[in-house]
């Protein structure tokens, strides 16, 4: 037996993601019939595609809702809690950053445990597979970025704790950023800048945020208007500093054995 | 035979999932030292996020990956700049301007920005500030989307459009309000969906592939790239024009 509640929540999160989804069979629909005018290849094996996308999204984060959101959100509060950091001893005025080392180890995990399950990154790690004619692996991709994000944050929360400003970081990672694109493979920068981008969305940035303004909300003399945003920036710029740094590390290992 | 290959896929779910379930139990068994609450109810939901990361993998390779490229490759052989064009704003503003995490965040800046005493805190003036946001970041995303299909068109190194937007974020930061940075920021992170990044992706790959002289690995990415870094730009200098200098 299903309870009702259960069921309940999740047609109002189907709604939701039927409403994502409309836009673009509007579109389609739209250009098919009005400016390409011909008939949609293998219409009825995309229709049911697409339905396959509607319904395994709503699960998904009917899933995440149920389990791992509230959990994630629960440990964040727990981790970032004063009383748990100092462990009885004096809540310092000033936040002490190396007392944080459990925070930025969690932020680290998270960071990369939500990357491998994102499911936007799959789609990216799929197609860039079936491009390279399979010398991108998806998992070698996959794991470099979570690594890439799972630094990213976890400087991000060392950022929040100090109280450094956000553009130094994003400035100085643009400067890594630049240098390595003049040095890496080209055939691997476009795909690089992508991977920044499909990092944070549904399983990332809820947990994330979850984090960063808890932090910022228990971080003596931190300001949640100010502190609480940038952790997504952070998840955002280091994969691309990691799947090119990893691809002037191959790069490198295969001059040295062709020496 | 189909039950094997069920199988498979939810297996490849699954090692999807393993790294959050050990990160979790790893936090609350040896750091925290917590029992888990409500175990049930995690358990249903971790099955029920297996169950869909299968789904929509599997949707992806027959729906959304295929629509993208086709679309892609009819507008390609039709031959007009304009429709193309068109289609490439359309994909991105359409998708981005009802996406539920961008309307959170546009929220939660009208909130802020209300509270700094930037704007006026009654309802209606918060409403049109986040709406403001919501449009400029969402006008942006196709334009990004536009301005990736054209470089593919005409075959322009991606790396020079990047760089040369990072030092105009870099410009832009200098003078922008700070209130607005940190969300000016995130906002590029948010804009992509999970739905709009398989078409977007199928879209570069799909034209890429259409047009002689062109590879899809090197000229097929970085679409998703413009989506996060044009909203930077666009959200800041929203900021500037609302609020003015900082400073």
């Amino acid at each position: 037996m299903i309870p009702l509640d259960l069921l309940q929540e999740f047609s109002i999160i189907l709604l939701g993601t039927c409403r994502d989804v409309l836009p673009i069979v509007i579109l389609v629909a739209g250009f098919q019939l009005l400016v390409l005018r011909q008939p949609i290849p293998h219409l009825g094996r995309v229709i049911v595609g697409s339905v396959y996308v509607v319904i395994g999204l709503a699960l998904f984060l009917e899933g995440l809702e149920k389990a791992l959101f509230p959990l994630g959100k629960i440990m964040a509060a727990q981790l970032s809690d004063p009383a748990f950091i100092y462990r009885g001893g004096e809540i310092a005025v000033h936040a002490d950053w190396k007392a944080y080392g459990w925070v930025y180890f969690f932020a680290a995990t998270v960071g990369f445990a939500t990357t491998i399950a994102e499911p936007s990154l799959i789609a990216v790690a799929y197609k860039a597979h079936e491009v390279s004619a399979g010398t991108i692996s998806q998992w070698g991709l996959r794991i470099t970025v979570a690594v890439g994000v799972a630094v990213g944050i976890s400087i991000g929360t060392f950022r929040i704790v100090t109280g450094t400003p956000l553009y130094l970081y994003i400035l100085i990672g643009y400067v890594i950023v630049i240098i390595q694109t003049l040095m890496a493979p080209r055939s691997i920068i476009p795909l690089a800048y992508d991977s920044g981008g499909v990092t944070t969305s549904t399983v990332t940035v809820p947990l994330v945020a979850a984090l960063g303004l808890g932090l910022s909300a228990t971080v003596p003399g931190s300001n949640p208007a100010l502190d609480g945003f940038g952790l997504i920036a952070f998840a955002s710029l280091f994969p691309i500093i990691a799947v090119l740094g990893y691809a002037q590390l191959m790069q490198l290992l295969i001059r040295r054995r062709t020496k | 035979m189909i039950f094997s290959f069920i199988l498979k896929k939810c297996k490849e779910a699954v090692t999807d999932l393993l790294p959050i379930i050990l990160a979790i139990a790893f936090f609350q068994i040896v750091v925290l030292r917590q029992p888990l609450p409500q175990f049930g109810e995690v358990l249903v939901g971790a099955l029920l996020v297996v169950a869909g990361l299968t789904l929509f993998v599997q949707g992806l390779e027959m729906g959304l990956f295929p629509i993208g490229e086709a679309m892609a490759q009819a507008l390609a052989r039709k031959g007009s700049l304009f429709w193309l064009l068109c289609f490439a704003f359309a994909l991105g503003f359409s998708t981005t301007v009802a996406e539920p995490a961008l309307i959170a965040i546009a929220a939660e800046a009208a909130e802020i920005a209300g509270q700094g005493g930037l704007i006026a805190a009654d309802r209606s003036s918060l409403d049109q500030y986040a709406l403001g946001l919501r449009l400029t970041v969402a006008f942006s995303v196709g334009l990004a989307i536009l301005i990736g299909v054209l470089r593919i068109l005409r075959g322009w190194p991606v790396h020079y459009l990047i760089i040369g937007g990072y030092i105009v974020v870099m410009l832009i930061t200098v003078i922008a309000p700070k209130e607005i940075i940190g969300i000016a920021y995130d906002a590029g992170g948010v804009t992509t969906s999970t739905i709009t990044v398989p078409m977007v992706a199928a879209l570069g790959v799909g034209l890429a592939s259409t047009i002689r002289g062109r590879s899809p690995l090197i000229d097929g990415f970085g679409l998703i790239a413009f989506a996060s870094l044009l909203p930077m730009i666009f959200v800041m200098g929203y900021g500037l024009l609302i609020f003015g200098r900082s400073g």
